[in-house]
């Protein structure tokens, strides 16, 4: 794989993380038990949809095949999608939700804050637009995280139930395969490690003030990103795709 | 889930520097912090500030209707209250 491949296939799967969160979110919208963390869900999953437009928009252009952010998003199939397990998993209840944004956003902010300082200059402008968006996301959603946690023996229960299941998703995110090694050697991209480091420490300081137990090291599930999805993926990308599979270059 | 509504806040805008903060609407959150967050998501999300006030409904030292009568309607005469009988000499551009 050379650097431009290499390149593509990073912005695309940069696309696939924020497109495929999104989408999970979108799925909550209107079944939230208040109208205010309504709204700012809508807000967060519409912040998630935009990035992956900038991501895909992108990608289509190094590619130079004529496709655009919508032949990314809505004509591959599941196994082309290269988004971590982690965020394909299904929305549970509100402390599942909170549990998987937190342990996902406290892992992609500290990636998007390194992505700006990549040498791509197209990738940098889009992490540091994304940065201010997601540095909000995880301050509202920490504190729930810290509600909850830190909240009624039930809430306490049920957030470290949450907790303790997706944390086996966490490992892929710093599992740096071919695409990520070339990435940073080319283009100043991620170190993985120096970020798994920095994402520990902070998550492992959210974990104790929300008063939760940190999950020990365990088994670790991949494959993600590499195109091997759990069987939650392709019912999520059925429906996303529903419209343009049935009614194809329909707009609106 | 519980049926305990959470508290109502008012939510005060500034939509600019310079500007006074001008009151946007309430909303309901369980304490201040999240109080902050609903209304930064909930009014300003078409740039509509550059910084927000919330505080308890429950805080606010309101007039009370049946007072309208001896609260407002003395001043309703006192047109001398009004600048309105200053003649502005030619020439005087900024008053």
């Amino acid at each position: 794989m050379n650097r431009e491949q290499a390149l593509l296939a990073y912005v695309s799967r940069l696309g696939d993380n924020a497109l495929i969160l999104g989408q999970r979110m979108v799925e909550l919208v209107a079944a939230y038990p208040e109208l205010e963390e309504e709204l700012a869900n809508a807000n967060f999953a519409l912040d998630f949809i935009g990035q992956a437009r900038m991501f895909y928009t992108y990608a289509g252009e190094l590619e130079g095949k004529g496709r655009g952010e919508d032949d990314f998003a809505f004509l591959r199939d599941e196994n082309e999608f290269r988004n971590i397990l982690l965020i394909e998993q299904p929305n549970g209840h509100f402390g599942d939700s909170i549990t998987k944004l937190v342990l996902f956003e406290s892992f992609y902010l500290l990636l998007l804050e390194a992505l700006k300082r990549c040498a791509d200059q197209r990738v940098a402008e889009i992490a540091a637009r994304a940065e201010k968006e997601i540095r909000y996301h995880l301050r509202h959603n920490t504190q729930w995280f810290l509600r909850l946690g830190d909240g009624t023996d039930e809430s306490h229960e049920r957030v470290q139930g949450s907790l303790d299941n997706l944390w086996q998703y966490t490992g892929e995110m710093f599992a740096a395969d071919e695409i990520d090694q070339i990435f940073a050697a080319s283009f100043n991209g991620p170190d993985l490690d120096a970020i798994h480091d920095q994402w520990m420490m902070n998550v492992t300081a959210i974990i104790c003030e929300a008063t939760l137990a940190q999950p020990g090291d365990g088994w670790m599930a991949s494959g993600g990103k590499q195109g091997h999805h759990s069987e939650h993926l392709g019912y999520m990308i059925a429906e996303m795709q529903y419209l343009q599979r049935t009614h194809a270059g329909a707009t609106w | 889930m519980t049926d305990k509504e959470w508290p109502l806040y008012e939510v005060f805008i500034r939509s600019k520097s310079g500007l006074s903060h001008r009151h946007a609407g309430s909303i309901h959150a369980a304490d201040d912090q999240m109080a902050l967050d609903a209304a930064r998501d909930t009014y300003t999300r078409r740039s509509e500030g550059v910084s927000i006030w919330v505080v308890r409904s429950s805080q606010i030292v309101a007039s009370d209707p049946a007072d309208t009568a001896a609260f407002f309607e003395p001043a309703e005469d006192k047109i001398y209250r009004h600048p309105t009988f200053y003649e502005v000499p030619d020439g005087v551009e900024n008053l």
